[in-house]
């Protein structure tokens, strides 16, 4: 009978399947739990995804955000719910957010194309504390490899330095934003042509936007200096024109001199911080020697052995 | 009305009972079935009995993280014994055995008590809010139990110490070490990956990856005085 077929309900399937962006992925990872997310082997998949974004133009896209903004954060901020609301991200969404951070592309706005009004703090915590480990991990290891050779060095594996990597950056990567949000507040308040970003986006571009740090740290292990300053040219290319592209078309319409003053502010203390982690958790590598086990006189021998009890 | 109700009642009392028939017996109150916490029945009980009892669950739980299969002993009953004492022992042999040692560069015992527990409630809460259907002290036993491998391993970097130095004394620490910590992750990752929702597994699983890494190395560059 046809009201039979009518009164039944219709299954509409995955309801992520209505969505055209994000939908195969979702489908794929539900079927099959023990794969990897595809979004890990999708790159060319993610590329897919920009130029959709590119095709749909920048007025749906800002169109999209006033909805969007319209039905987020409901919760009161003393439940649970208002936070899990930062942390609405799907695996492949970080993983799209981290190769946008690393790949500068003239014109795409970091905020607009990933963030779309969905700020997550998965990625500038997790991120940050990445790389508050790899930076002592390898600063670690690069002091030891330097000293390999050299008998009177006692190793000791310095784990003050992590606290002070952690408050180090994490300072960066909550109190720059502040800052930075704050000013572009007062500067909206003045010129009414600013776009202002959310103080999470803010905080969201500068967490993404150190991690091209990490394999830079790894790298950092490499005990030539002329490595280890070209590394740090490239990681400050790549990350300081990610921010310099988030935040132009912030201040372009403001004041010449404020708006270049920012965007030099900026990119100097994203350059103090890469040196400043440099400077202080990597000796310098004085003497190019190759760590080689030189013969000790008998007296070092000595000392040595007893050292070594 | 009430005439009628009371011939009801009465009528019991028309039936007597010959005193030959003994009434005796006993009266049970029948239990619901009841999970391990019954309090009162384990008042009375020797103190001796309590403590074989706990130690039981700490030690199947250990025998479950060595082994890990998906059975559920470790997330219904979660006790928080087990994570104490491994993380104590833990944090005891880290220490370089020197007491005024200014140049030790090592953990305190403070610090590796508090990254063992504040990285087990941060991790504990981020797979909260992407979403994990997990609860709070589940997730705390099951970080806490999977660090039991990396105590091993620490115990036997200890003895290996005894040793003379050297790169091969090194290299069977690393061995162990690396051993240890892929047991760990995958154990806890056995156990945790469940409960995350399916398109979030990599975001929840990365977390317990960083902390046994980072506990692995407190463990790798050891070095007594």
């Amino acid at each position: 009978m046809a009201t039979v077929d009518d009164l039944k309900f219709a299954e509409f399937g995955d309801s992520a399947n209505l969505l055209p962006v994000p939908g195969d992925d979702t489908t794929v990872t539900i079927e099959d739990p023990g794969q990897k997310p595809p979004a890990s082997r999708g790159l060319p998949r993610g590329a897919g995804r920009e130029e959709d974004e590119e095709l749909l133009g920048n007025s749906d896209s800002d169109k999209t955000e006033q909805l969007l903004a319209g039905q987020k954060k409901s919760s009161p901020f003393w439940t649970f719910e208002y936070y899990q609301t930062f942390f609405d991200v799907d695996t492949y969404q970080v993983f799209d957010r981290i190769k946008g951070s690393m790949l500068p592309i003239p014109g795409r706005n970091f905020v607009r194309l990933y963030i779309r009004s969905n700020p997550d703090l998965y990625g500038p915590f997790w991120i940050c504390a990445t790389l508050v480990f790899a930076i002592a991990i390898s600063g670690n290891f690069s002091n030891f490899l330097i000293h390999l050779g050299d008998k009177t060095f006692h190793y000791v594996p310095e784990f003050r330095k992590v606290s002070i990597a952690a408050t180090a950056i994490y300072a960066y990567a909550w109190l720059v934003p502040l800052g930075l949000w704050g000013f572009l507040l007062w500067r909206n308040s003045k010129v009414m042509s600013i776009v202002s970003y959310s103080f999470l986006e803010i905080v969201c571009v500068y967490g993404y936007s150190l991690f091209v740090y990490i394999p830079t740290a790894i790298l950092w292990i490499i005990p030539q200096k002329a490595v280890r300053w070209v590394l740090v040219m490239v990681a400050l290319g790549l990350s300081g024109s990610v921010l310099v592209m988030t935040f132009w078309p912030a201040v372009r319409d403001d004041n010449r001199r404020v708006a270049v003053a920012t965007i030099v502010t900026i990119v100097l203390l994203h350059t103090l911080l890469s040196v400043g982690c440099l400077a202080y958790f990597f000796d310098a590598p004085e003497l190019d020697y190759a760590p080689t086990l030189s013969p000790a006189p008998p007296l070092k021998q000595a000392t040595t052995m007893v050292k070594a009890i | 009305m009430a005439e009628a109700d009371e011939r009801t009642f009465l009528g019991l009392s028309d039936v007597s009972i010959s005193e030959d028939i003994p009434v005796e017996g006993e009266i049970t109150v029948p239990m619901s079935s009841h999970s391990q916490d019954d309090d009162y029945s384990t008042l009375d009980e020797p103190v001796k009995e309590t403590i074989i009892r706990d130690l039981k669950a700490v030690g199947k739980k250990f025998v479950h993280v060595m082994y890990p299969k998906k059975s559920n002993a470790l997330l219904r009953d979660w006790d928080l014994w087990g994570p104490l004492v491994l993380c104590v022992s833990l944090a005891l042999m880290l220490q370089g055995g020197s007491v005024d040692s200014k140049e030790d560069g090592g953990p305190q015992f403070a610090e590796v008590f508090v990254i063992v527990w504040f990285g087990a409630v941060v991790i504990t809460l981020n797979s909260k809010l992407l979403g994990g259907t997990i609860s709070f002290f589940q997730s705390l036993c099951v970080l806490g139990y999977c660090v039991l491998p990396l105590t091993v391993g620490m115990l036997v970097c200890r003895l290996v110490l005894l040793a003379s130095m050297g790169p091969i004394n090194f290299l069977i620490r690393f061995i162990v070490v690396i051993a240890m910590f892929a047991w760990s992750t995958l154990a806890s990752t056995a156990f945790l990956a469940d409960s995350q929702p399916p398109n979030r597994k990599a975001l929840a699983v990365y977390p317990i990856f960083l902390f046994y890494f980072v506990i692995s190395w407190m463990i790798l560059t050891f070095t007594p005085h």
